[in-house]
């Protein structure tokens, strides 16, 4: 039997103290340890990009991380975007531009955005693409999505 | 599709990890670095590693550097950290054209160069920059320090010079001269996949004559390697389309494609040409 390692989180800001087995992987234990279920977990083995989260600010994905390695990490998740009542930019883009339909893939969407656009808020076209086509949807096809980021850029830019 | 249990340990320097790897390495003791190659294994239980000795902690690895005509590249620098504009010179200009085709984004945050090399995937972008400008693979283990060129280093199909007790603790690639023109081409099917073939060729141009030439294909074969034939097509020729396509035929002719379930030998050979000659006719 392997020993749980007790570990601390920082999750949107907030300490998660926790024991949790090596073995288990980032993105379970934001959700099962820690209650965080807005982090979709897809494929687990880091194709879908469903459970894309910020490390240190930078797009990471979930599943091909153990949790003990993000102990003294900032980790942002969807559930630390919205302000209050105030929705981020992105989420409201989403909305605007119908850039979901079933949502499984949003959260991740949303955070690699968050996490790109912080950085490099003036991206074209072409490399908004290819940042995009890391993760998958399979609803609504990513012309929404595209649209809802690009006007989610504006905005940013505009708010900042 | 979760991973087996596993010890875990994170030592702070390179000798407590190497101390860690002579001991644990013969007990199915793995190194985690990135871990976007290892985790997804271990999520399908494919690897199964008793032990987990995570580098990411130790410091001292996490150095880039551009010293006397060398990039040395710590064991725990990110793929995304080339596509910064802070490496200088022509292999600088390389790696930021070549780390575009790496997976993507997030994968790239995380995934590192030297664990690249190490895992030596047919397909990996990093071993065929390290084959075209024989680069140095940095080992350290208790019993010392070696540095395999990466003619050596690569054997086969995730089969390296590497032993057990060994880390990979750097990579090390020459900076090329000012004035060489590099080029890279990778095909996959969709973006982000495994390329089934690629190709690196750097070369200069000195009174319109081509020199010092390197060819170097990767995907193709059970690992990346400089295509000598293909050099040699170039070398001390006069730059025009027909020495590419001349030289890009040459490639194709001289390696042994691998076949898998959706391609075949020759559609990798007919790959090769096209790539080769694309990044002949790209490099600049």
């Amino acid at each position: 039997m392997i020993k749980r390692r007790e570990i601390t989180l920082t999750i949107n800001g907030t300490d998660h103290t926790i024991a949790v087995e090596p073995r288990r992987t980032l993105v379970d234990v934001i959700r099962d340890d820690c209650g965080q279920t807005g982090t979709h977990i897809g494929c687990e083995h880091g194709v879908c990009g469903a459970c894309t989260v910020l490390i240190d600010n930078e797009p990471v994905r979930a599943c091909l991380m153990f949790a003990v390695q993000a102990e003294g990490r900032s980790i942002r998740t969807v559930e630390g975007l919205q302000q209050g009542e105030q929705l981020h930019p992105l989420q409201e883009a989403f909305m605007r531009h119908h850039a979901l339909q079933c949502g499984f893939c949003t959260p991740g969407f949303l955070m690699l955005a968050v996490g790109v656009l912080e950085k490099r808020p003036n991206l074209n076209d072409e490399e908004l693409v290819d940042i995009l086509s890391s993760n998958l949807c399979r609803c609504t096809g990513y012309e929404n999505i595209i649209k809802a980021v690009r006007a989610a850029a504006a905005d940013m830019k505009a708010r900042a | 599709m979760k991973p087996a249990s596993f010890t875990y340990h994170s030592p702070t320097s390179v000798d407590e990890a190497v101390a860690l790897l002579a001991e644990l390495g013969p007990q199915e003791g793995r190194i985690l670095a990135g871990g976007q190659s290892l985790v997804p294994t271990m999520a399908f239980r494919m690897a199964l590693p008793s032990h987990l000795i995570d580098i990411n902690g130790i410091a001292e690895l996490a150095k880039l550097t551009a010293n006397d005509g060398v990039i040395t590249i710590g064991a725990c620098v990110r793929h995304a950290a080339f596509e910064s504009e802070a490496l200088p010179g022509a292999t600088g200009a390389l790696l930021r054209k070549v780390v575009q085709n790496i997976a993507h984004y997030p994968i790239r945050t995380r995934g590192t160069f030297c664990g690249s090399v190490a895992n030596a995937d047919p397909a990996s972008e990093w071993c065929c920059v390290m084959a075209s400008l024989d680069g140095v693979v940095v080992l350290r283990s208790q019993r010392g320090t070696r540095r395999v060129p990466a003619a050596e280093f690569y054997q086969g199909v995730m089969a390296t010079a590497r032993e057990d007790d060994e880390l990979v603790v750097a990579a090390e690639l020459p900076m090329l001269t000012e004035d060489t023109r590099t080029g890279f081409v990778e095909f996959s099917r969709r973006k982000g996949d495994f390329a089934i073939a690629m190709a690196l060729v750097t070369y200069r141009l000195v009174r319109g004559v081509i020199v010092e030439p390197r060819v170097a294909v990767g995907g193709a074969e059970s690992h990346a390697r400089r295509i000598v034939e293909a050099e040699d097509a170039l070398s001390g020729q006069a730059l025009d389309a027909s020495i590419f396509a001349t030289a890009a035929e040459a490639a194709a002719a001289a390696v042994e494609p691998m076949e898998d379930i959706n391609n075949t030998a020759a559609y990798r050979r007919a790959l090769v040409r096209t790539l080769t000659q694309r990044a002949l006719e790209g490099a600049q």
